[in-house]
């Protein structure tokens, strides 16, 4: 009889995840992501601001596109990294994957809101309004409020892990808003135009506008990481702190 | 600096209110870090360790 060794040691996923790992190889990246992170959104400002052209119908108020896009595509991704976090936590029962859910929910909730305020600044002098409940912006408004559901049912539990399930339920029930925000200016009749970008179809934006779009996308998208990274940490050293206060608790006589 | 036209307002105030969130974002990540970080050295200096010590310092 002989024992595999090979197939004992984690794979690179468990690596990854494991809690105290996830805190030795995030460490180092923080910085290196933060300068990144400002490198990007100093390059980014700079084209969105001063080197790219007026739009021909919008004029110059097309230049809140470049802050307004990056955050709605945040406020998606991040929704469906939180789903893929609820999964784990349901499905693996992954021991970092209620914190991923936990850390990236009011990230996710201040990218909506960003979204939402930002569209709405970009939505009265091109439309002339600031709010309409067509497709697109009640779907979307529907996706902040069940951000801030999350937060506050994390909020309302003193045990992490008994939370975690409930809003892993949670958050996989309000998944099924994703689509209907992606796809609300297709199947409805909306005041919303369609996709700014659009890679595989026959709609191309001017390459003087889509270079400060995709900066200013990765600038956000690089700010995410690198918060996320560090409420990760923070999550975890959380729980490692009421652990601790717990055994203290218990060995004072 | 270039001139944002007539709805120049409207321009400045997205952009304004997005770094405003964003920075709020920014401090309160890191405020919360370290007040954690603190808190859990500071149990740590009174001698309360976890099972498995030896763990990354915040």
């Amino acid at each position: 009889m002989s024992l595999d060794v090979a197939a004992k040691r984690p794979n690179w996923f468990a690596r990854l995840a494991n809690p105290g790992q996830f805190l030795a190889w995030s460490r180092p990246l923080l910085w290196p992501l933060a300068g990144v992170t400002a490198l990007l959104f100093l390059a980014g400002l700079y084209f969105a601001l001063f080197d790219s052209p007026p739009d021909y119908q919008m004029g110059e108020t097309v230049r809140i596109m470049y802050i307004h896009v990056p955050t709605a595509i945040l406020a998606e991704g991040v929704y469906v990294l939180m789903a893929l976090a609820a999964l784990g936590t349901l499905v693996w029962r992954h021991p970092l994957a209620d914190v991923a859910n936990q850390a990236a929910a009011p990230l996710g909730a201040l990218f909506t809101g960003l979204a939402l305020i930002s569209g709405s600044l970009w939505g009265r002098p091109t439309w002339g309004t600031f709010w309409e409940w067509d497709g697109r912006m009640t779907s979307f408004l529907i996706l902040f409020l069940i951000y801030l559901g999350i937060v506050a049912l994390w909020r309302a539990f003193d045990d992490p892990s008994r939370a975690g399930r409930i809003v892993a339920v949670f958050t996989l029930v309000g998944a099924l808003d994703i689509p209907v925000v992606k796809y609300s200016v297709d199947w409805w009749n909306t005041l919303h135009q369609g996709a700014s970008i659009d890679l595989m179809g026959d709609r191309h934006m001017a390459n003087s506008m889509l270079l400060p779009l995709g900066l200013m996308t990765l600038a956000f998208g690089f700010l995410f990481l690198t918060l996320y990274l560090v409420r990760i940490r923070t999550e975890i050293f959380r729980r490692r702190l009421a652990t601790l206060a717990r055994q203290a608790a218990g060995a004072t006589p | 600096m270039i001139d944002l036209g007539p709805h120049a307002v409207f321009i400045v105030g997205a952009y304004a209110g997005v770094a405003v969130g964003l920075l709020g974002a920014v401090l309160w990540v890191v405020l919360d870090a370290r007040r954690v970080a603190a808190r859990l050295a500071a149990l740590e200096a009174r001698g309360i360790r976890r099972r498995s010590a030896g763990s990354p310092a915040p």
